[in-house]
């Protein structure tokens, strides 16, 4: 048999080229004669089994009684302490993966592709914290995500963000959303996960570049409160809008504001509106005017939108593995390059024809030509209508947390006067009752 | 004062009306995709019969050590004296000295069984995923040595980073219920 080995090997060397063969049953595995009992091959089972359902429990847990905390306790420690145990729990013990922020793009990918399931625990992550949203506001930004809490950790020396800057700032999150539900959607990456900035330092592991991003973020996040909510984050986007038409909502005030403006500067993140005074008739007509040509001017802005996602198209379609193959078997085919890379070689071993290939890409290229179409006239409709409620004038009367900014933190709270008042009340009362 | 209570509670019944179409259509979507919904999580696997071991899975996981490591189908495997996984082809000796090994981090042993067969198994803790044997068992021998994610060390990530970097499209998302994508003993 030893020599039938020698024999055979010089053999093989000459007929298989590099290339790979697989399951070629070279040699027959041999029959023992002294009863050689082959060793059985493990399989652990997957950690992440057993907390599935442990994981969408603590969830429910933890958006409850965030909710309860900010809307009834109003208590801003007791918030911190939960968000404290989020970050501990999703983050560090959990390893960040799999999050609300980026359970989206599963979603989208069932969506638009029959062959993938999406896990039911992935659904429940991804609407759990949207219906909580619709009822409570955004309690799940404030005490329960992992990526919100490492951020609220490093806020120490937040300055003001002018109010135009904050509110162009904002397109990145949209663009960043459209971008990964485009590119989920066509099969091609998923985005949010590639670049989840807080993830290394979950599990103290990870891509380089990404860490380098995260570190960024939480340098910046010492003086701008929470960049990666406020600038970033595609699924913030999605709450911001659930959380306008919240049932309830966070107050600064536990009952009626005094005007006393002590709240004014009390919110790192820029989500404190004041109450308004009446416009002067001038500015009235100056903006009835702007807004008339804002609404003329709409279209133009939807088709430059377009315009300019159709350019950057090509660019975002060689997310997708196939499109890059096809690009590169294309340069080997035309003599363009003489080497050949790992994906390439792997193609031609498959014994796919290259036709097929190029068709697949162009197909996927289409798809992503259209995607992005929409998402240009969004974004660029998006545009129109910020700068549309920049011209319309509010009406306040007291000073109030901005519905779709205030990520219910509670630090302004206890700025409030009134807030004492009631703080008092409830310590006289239990002295009271004793 | 009275028409602003008004107005107040006509903006609260626009806000309702919204709500509850955002309800009914995240409701829908659940509806939509309870069809399609499995009802276990899945996780990442390498399809042996495609990877072509090109050594990304040594360095493209998140973990400093990769969660991918080689597996050996004792059962697929010839149990050769000249094993193209264990030794390197240029090898002039049949020996076993380290500079003959085609394993970087010497994580395959080898013991006699009988003459002419040799076992060999990997020790996990010194295997890196790099792919090295497999490209060698696959080439010349029975291609008994193949890459799995081991799901013990895996934290399963949404986004597999070495999905994302591997170049033949060999990893699949598959049912935690059956995580492997073991080697079988077919006869080819
Ligand atoms: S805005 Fe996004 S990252 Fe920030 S807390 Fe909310 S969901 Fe998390
Ligand atoms: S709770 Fe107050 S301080 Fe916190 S985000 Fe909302 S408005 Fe700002
Ligand atoms: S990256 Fe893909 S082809 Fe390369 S070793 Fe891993 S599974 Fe095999
Ligand atoms: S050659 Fe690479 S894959 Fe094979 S056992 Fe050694 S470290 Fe593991
Ligand atoms: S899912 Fe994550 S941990 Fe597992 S093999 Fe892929 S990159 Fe590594």
């Amino acid at each position: 048999m030893k020599r039938l080995c020698l024999l055979i090997i010089p053999v093989a060397f000459s007929l298989f080229s590099c290339q790979v063969a697989l399951g070629v049953e070279r040699f027959p595995p041999p029959d023992f004669e002294s009863g050689h009992q082959l060793p059985q091959t493990t399989y652990p089972p997957a950690r992440e089994g057993v907390y599935e359902y442990i994981d969408v429990a603590v969830l429910l847990g933890a958006l409850s009684l965030s909710s309860y905390l900010v809307l009834r306790r109003r208590s801003r420690r007791e918030i911190f302490a939960l968000m404290l145990f989020s970050l501990l729990y999703f983050g560090f013990w959990r390893k960040g993966c799999i999050c609300p922020v980026g359970a989206g793009q599963n979603i989208v990918l069932s969506v638009f592709d029959s062959s993938y399931a999406v896990p039911f625990v992935v659904v429940l992550f991804f609407l759990l914290p949207l219906v909580f949203t619709l009822f409570f506001g955004r309690t799940f930004c404030a005490a329960v995500c992992p990526l919100g809490a490492i951020q609220d950790l490093v806020v120490l020396k937040p300055t003001a963000v002018p109010f135009w800057l904050e509110s162009t700032l904002r397109l990145l999150a949209y663009l960043y959303l459209g971008a990964a539900v485009l590119l989920a959607a066509t099969g091609s990456a998923f985005i949010i996960c590639r670049y989840d900035p807080f993830v290394s330092f979950f599990r103290v592991s990870g891509n380089l570049n990404v860490l380098i991003i995260g570190a960024c973020l939480l340098v910046i996040g010492v003086f701008v409160g929470r960049p990666y909510c406020r600038f970033l984050c595609p699924y913030g986007v999605i709450l911001r809008q659930l959380s306008r038409v919240s049932k309830w909502r966070v107050t600064i005030t536990p009952d009626e504001c005094i005007n006393c403006r002590l709240c004014e500067d009390s919110c790192p993140f820029g989500a404190i509106r004041g109450s308004t005074t009446d416009w002067p008739k001038r500015d009235y007509n100056k903006s009835k005017t702007r807004l008339a040509v804002l609404i003329i001017l709409a279209p133009v802005l939807a088709l430059s939108g377009a315009l300019a996602t159709r350019t950057a198209s090509g660019w975002l379609s060689r997310a997708h593995p196939t499109v890059r193959l096809a690009d590169r078997v294309y340069l080997e085919e035309s003599g363009k390059v003489a080497d050949t890379t790992d994906a390439s070689l792997a193609f031609r071993g498959s014994g796919k024809p290259i036709e097929e290939l190029y068709t697949d890409a162009s197909n996927i290229q289409a798809k992503i030509g259209l995607g992005s179409l929409i998402f240009g006239v969004f974004i660029g409709l998006l545009i129109g209508v910020k700068l549309i409620k920049h011209s319309i004038r509010w009406h306040r009367t007291g000073y109030e947390a901005d519905r779709a900014s205030c990520l219910a933190c509670g630090r302004c709270f206890d700025y409030c006067p009134r807030e004492q008042v009631r703080l008092k009340k409830i310590k006289e009362g239990a002295e009271g009752g004793e | 004062m009275a028409e602003n209570k008004n107005n107040i509670t006509r903006r609260n019944f626009v806000k309702g009306g919204i709500r509850g179409g955002f309800l009914a259509g995240l409701g829908g979507l659940v509806g939509a995709l309870i069809g399609k919904t499995a009802k276990t999580h899945t996780v990442w696997q390498i399809d042996p019969e495609i990877c072509i071991a090109c050594g990304n899975c040594a360095t493209h996981c998140v973990l400093e050590e990769s969660a991918v490591k080689c597996v050996h189908a004792y059962a697929v495997c010839g149990y050769c004296d000249l094993c193209t996984g264990y030794l390197m082809p240029e090898a002039k000796e049949l020996d076993t000295g380290a500079e003959n090994e085609l394993c970087p981090t010497g994580a395959i042993k080898r013991t006699f069984v009988e003459d002419p067969y040799y076992e060999y198994t990997i020790d996990e803790s010194l295997c890196n995923g790099c792919g090295k044997c497999v490209k060698g068992c696959n080439a010349f021998g029975n291609g008994s040595l193949f890459l799995q994610v081991r799901h013990d060390r895996c934290l399963n990530c949404n986004e597999c980073s070495i999905a994302a970097a591997c170049p033949s499209g060999a990893y699949k998302r598959i049912s935690i219920d059956e995580p492997y994508l073991p080697k079988k003993v077919g006869r080819a």
